[in-house]
């Protein structure tokens, strides 16, 4: 069950062969058993997810079930869910129940999948190893020496392990692709704007989008077919046609053409990647691909960018948390302005309030324009160089990450360090292009450590989503390295 | 040696809409605390903003009545600082790009001891749509702060004038006119007391001809009285610490009703750095031509325009103008009497246009005050004054005459005719009629016919009072006084 395809447990549920409730059972149980080492849920609630899975299974006794119906998906802590705990990885949010739930929440359960719990994550989204989380780092399934990435970090080592049948994440400079790569499992960040973020607590609200978590680009065109579309709520959603994700995934690639950022395969990254992705190219190739380098000149200037724009964003969208109305609030202050800060010096971890004092910096009155508007016409300058690109090929392909997982610890103290982890894929979210990871093989082993896996990073077009999955489909159809498992788990 | 006094105002006009301006909670005023407060109010984690169209189209419809420019493309900002009563951390507004620039109003400035009655032309800089704060609750909490957030998100317009106002009179003229007109294009409700427009007064003093002083701003203020007020005491103040050897610091000030002085706050209350930038959550607001005409073409007739037209079609002197166009609901009601007193009704002649004002202005306004009602609660309708208008102009009953149908009117309804029927309060216009009363009187009374034409003309008034006497009140009172004249003249 437990490697069954969202389709295949889709068609056991609608045949009855399983109930959702018992599918559901086998997940809480080896949560139960796995999640102590694992960590990657913070709130797992076993009576509201079996009532949902009852649910469920009525729906599909009277046969008006959807492709999800019945289906245990886990939820990023990040969406608010009406009733349930909602963290955000922080302190601040430690006792925040939901009154409401966002658009994605809404869309899976109008489908009728069962919300399985809530996975662990980096603070307010800000970290790319999960070890910025209130509720301690989670643990990469292949090695729990080393990280999931982040900050969807929990959704990645619980897909990984099987800890449910599929996640879901949201991406501001990485954060879906990068955990995804980390922990050897597939991972979209769809354009911005095709997934609401009503009810997504907002991080960098010009970057921030969700995206499905799962094991394969077929499981995730089911997903996003269930997230996507226009939310009157969310203002920067787009209102455009629906449209069937999964309707391209069997074409053949003949003459698909895949651009190469000469940027991507630089100073920087890791040989044993190197060498995974560039196999993965070559079975490209095999299948009817052909390749163009490309360049993406203005990339390097990515992480800079984004260090400007997502803490001055940040910044703001994290200053409703001020122990007045919800959430952490200090037990012992003099006054309104000591309340404030205390509150907030106590609520929020170390990298929330280092990106907070980053964004409120830039804004200041005299810094504004040096920073915040300067980056600003960078991050256009990133976008126009994947139109370029895109004038030549039809998705680009590259690294997800330029190194497998590191270990806890390891990149604790050094910030700049932890931030190039995200350098192949923050370019993507300033220019509000879709991208997603799929795992294309293994790192070197070495001292006894077993090789880690590694994310193959595909960049469409606006709106191509379509195209990509099909890309990664018939890449998984020729290949297993989406079906590996982790030793032992 | 004199000062100049240079003047400019911010105003918070809340727009009239029954839902906020970034989310469907209502905006209606004075309900229970938090209970219009959902979750965008409260600024719950991960709710969104979505801009309410009719908070715009108000805006546009401010910008054009104005005459201003009406950017086809402005940005929301969030302007960040913490209090309690700010849900989010920062309240959207528009900083570098409003919708609406460059506009202006003109202000009839009434006469004062110092000087006669003028007009004025005020620049406005610009207006701004944004949102307001809640309201912050520091009584029966035991020492601890209340925060009501139904006002939270409630659509405001500030509009921002050039400091082209050179007294307290033209300050309360603009923010009286710019009241008026408000209410007028139907934005914004105009009610003082609840908050819906609100002042802020910028006020510095300077010598004629030398560069701007430091200015100071007064805070909230909500009604005329203490505007003026405030400002006098405001101008003062300055004058006084400046020829004391003082400076003016720039601050933020606020008015007590009760010492009628101004005070200024903490620098700490005012020292922000707001760090604006555009919000990343709401779209650009793009204003298409055709969204922009669709709302000209809503446009009522504006005050000024119809003023112009009371003083050249009508005759009106500015005066009589400016008051019938001091709310949409007064000139409404003058120009409907008006017309339902003129026979010739789509050409009123400059006779009736006066006596209707002058009944408006006179009697009607007077019973509203003692009753306490305003133009909307008046117990006579307009086509009811009309037709006792038209009774007066073809001369079916006199003017003491008309002040009782207008009595009974107020006070039990019923139509003018209908009145003077049951009253028997129709004059004796009948020439033949009054000759013969006249006649009589003059026969029976020779002795003061006698010494009225020995010049003692003060007698008059004794022949009138006769006549009207023996007509039992109803004679023409015009008609008599021709008759009797000619015929004591002899």
């Amino acid at each position: 069950m437990f490697e069954s395809s969202l389709q295949q447990l889709g068609s056991a549920l609608r045949a009855r062969q399983i109930s959702s409730v018992e599918l559901t059972q086998l997940y809480l149980d080896r949560i139960a058993k796995l999640n102590p080492e694992l960590n990657a849920y913070i709130t797992v609630s076993p009576e509201t997810s079996l009532a949902q899975a009852r649910a469920a299974d009525a729906r599909l006794a009277a046969g008006n079930a959807d492709a999800l119906t019945g289906i245990p998906i886990a939820q990023k802590d990040i969406f608010c869910a009406k009733g349930w705990l909602t963290t955000c990885g922080s302190k601040m949010l430690h006792d925040f129940v939901s009154p409401y739930d966002a658009h994605v929440i809404a869309r899976f359960n109008d489908a009728g999948a069962v919300n399985l719990g809530k996975t662990n994550m980096d603070e307010f989204a800000m970290g790319s190893s999960n070890e910025t989380s209130h509720y301690g780092p989670v643990k990469n399934p292949w090695d729990q020496a080393r990280v999931p990435g982040g900050s969807s970090g929990g959704s990645a080592s619980a897909i990984a392990a099987r800890l449910c049948a599929a996640a879901t994440g949201t991406d501001t400079g990485g954060s879906i692709r990068q955990p995804a790569a980390l922990c050897g499992i597939s991972g979209l960040k769809p354009t911005y704007g095709v997934v609401s973020r009503y009810g997504m607590i907002a991080f960098a609200s010009s970057l921030d989008q969700a995206g499905p978590m799962a094991r394969s680009a077929e499981d995730l065109a089911l997903l996003l077919n269930a997230m996507a579309g226009f939310d009157e709520r969310d203002s920067t959603s787009l209102q455009r046609d629906k449209e069937d994700y999964a309707r391209d995934l069997a074409k053949p690639l003949n003459g698909l053409r895949i651009g190469l950022p000469k940027e991507f395969f630089a100073e920087g990254l890791s040989g044993d990647v190197a060498h995974a992705v560039e196999a993965a190219i070559a079975e490209y190739r095999k299948l009817g691909a052909t390749v163009v380098e490309i360049s993406l000149p203005n990339s390097k200037l990515s992480v800079p960018v984004y260090y400007v724009l997502a803490p001055a964003e940040a910044s703001s969208n994290l200053s409703r948390f001020d122990g007045v109305r919800y959430g952490y609030r200090a037990p012992d202050y003099t006054d309104l302005a000591d309340m404030y800060e205390k509150s907030r010096a106590q609520g929020f971890g170390a990298e929330v309030k280092r990106r907070i004092m980053i964004g409120t910096y830039v804004l200041s009155h005299g810094y504004y324009d040096a920073y915040y508007l300067q980056a600003q016409k960078i991050r256009r300058l990133i976008a126009q160089d994947f139109t370029e690109a895109f004038r030549q090929c039809d998705v680009i392909m590259g690294p997800t990450a330029p190194s497998t997982a590191f270990k806890l610890g390891e990149k604790g103290d050094d910030p700049v360090q932890m931030y190039l982890s995200d350098i192949y894929t923050i370019a993507v979210n300033l220019a509000g292009l879709p991208g997603m990871s799929i795992p294309c093989g293994f790192g070197a082993a070495n001292n006894g450590n077993p090789g880690m896996p590694v994310g193959l990073q595909i960049i469409g077009n606006y709106f191509d989503e379509a195209r990509m999955l099909n890309a990664a489909h018939q890449y998984q159809l020729a290949t297993d390295w989406h079906s590996r498992a982790p030793n032992g788990i | 040696m004199t000062w100049e006094i240079v003047i400019g105002l911010e105003v918070h006009a809340q727009l009239s809409t029954s839902s906020k301006i970034f989310c469907g909670a209502s905006t209606a005023f004075g309900a229970e605390p938090n209970t219009q407060a959902d979750a965008v109010s409260i600024a719950l984690p991960g709710v969104l903003p979505v801009l309410n169209k009719g908070a715009v189209e108000r805006a546009i419809k401010f910008g054009l009545a104005v005459g201003a420019h009406i950017a086809p493309r402005s940005v929301f900002a969030r302007k960040n600082y913490f209090y309690p009563d700010l849900p989010k951390g920062y309240q959207i507004s528009q900083f570098d790009l409003p919708v609406v620039g460059n506009g202006q109003l003109v202000i009839h400035v009434p006469a004062s001891g110092k000087t006669e009655a003028y007009e004025k032309v005020v620049r406005l800089t610009r207006a701004h749509l944004e949102e307001d704060a809640g309201k912050s609750l520091h009584e029966d909490f035991h020492g601890m702060t209340g925060i009501d957030l139904n006002r939270a998100g409630t659509p405001l317009l500030e509009i921002v004038s050039e400091p082209d106002m050179r007294s307290a009179d033209e300050a309360v003229a603009y923010a009286k006119t710019l009241h008026t007109l408000v209410q007028w294009i139907g934005i914004c409700d105009g009610n003082m007391q609840e908050g819906s427009f609100r002042c802020d007064v910028n006020v510095s003093v300077r010598r004629p001809g030398a560069a701007l002083g430091t200015r100071r701003e007064i805070k909230n203020l909500n009604s005329f009285k203490f505007m003026q007020q405030a400002i006098d005491y405001e101008v003062q103040w300055q004058i006084d610490t400046l020829v004391n050897g003082g400076a003016i610091h720039q601050a933020t000030v606020l008015f007590n009703p009760d010492t009628g002085e101004t005070r200024a706050m903490r620098s700490k209350e005012e020292a922000h750095d707001y760090r604006y930038f555009p919000d990343p959550d709401l779209l650009p607001l793009d204003i298409s031509e055709e969204w922009k005409e669709q709302i000209r073409a809503t446009l009522p007739e504006l005050p000024q325009a119809k003023q112009a037209r009371y003083e050249n079609e009508l005759g009106l002197s500015i005066y009589d103008a400016n008051i019938l166009t001091a709310s949409r609901e007064m000139a409404g009601f003058f120009e409907t009497a008006l017309a339902a007193s003129s026979p010739d009704k789509g050409r009123a002649g400059g006779v009736e246009a006066k006596l209707c004002a002058n009944w408006i202005m006179g009697e009607v306004n007077a019973q509203l005050n003692r009753d306490g009602l305003d133009m909307t609660q008046c117990p006579i309708s307009a086509q009811q004054l009309g037709g006792m208008l038209q009774r007066i102009a073809d001369n079916t009953i006199s003017n003491s005459g008309a002040k009782e149908v207008f009595r009974t009117m107020w006070a039990d309804g019923g139509e003018a005719d209908a009145i003077i029927e049951a009253k028997g309060l129709k004059q004796v216009s009948d020439s033949g009629t009054i000759e013969a009363l006249v006649d009589e009187i003059i026969a029976a009374n020779a002795d003061k016919v006698a010494e009225y034409r020995s010049g003692k003309d003060k007698l008059f008034g004794f022949f009138v009072g006769l006549a009207m006497k023996a007509s039992k009140g109803k004679a023409n009172p015009a008609q008599l006084n021709e008759v009797l004249k000619r015929k004591l003249t002899g």
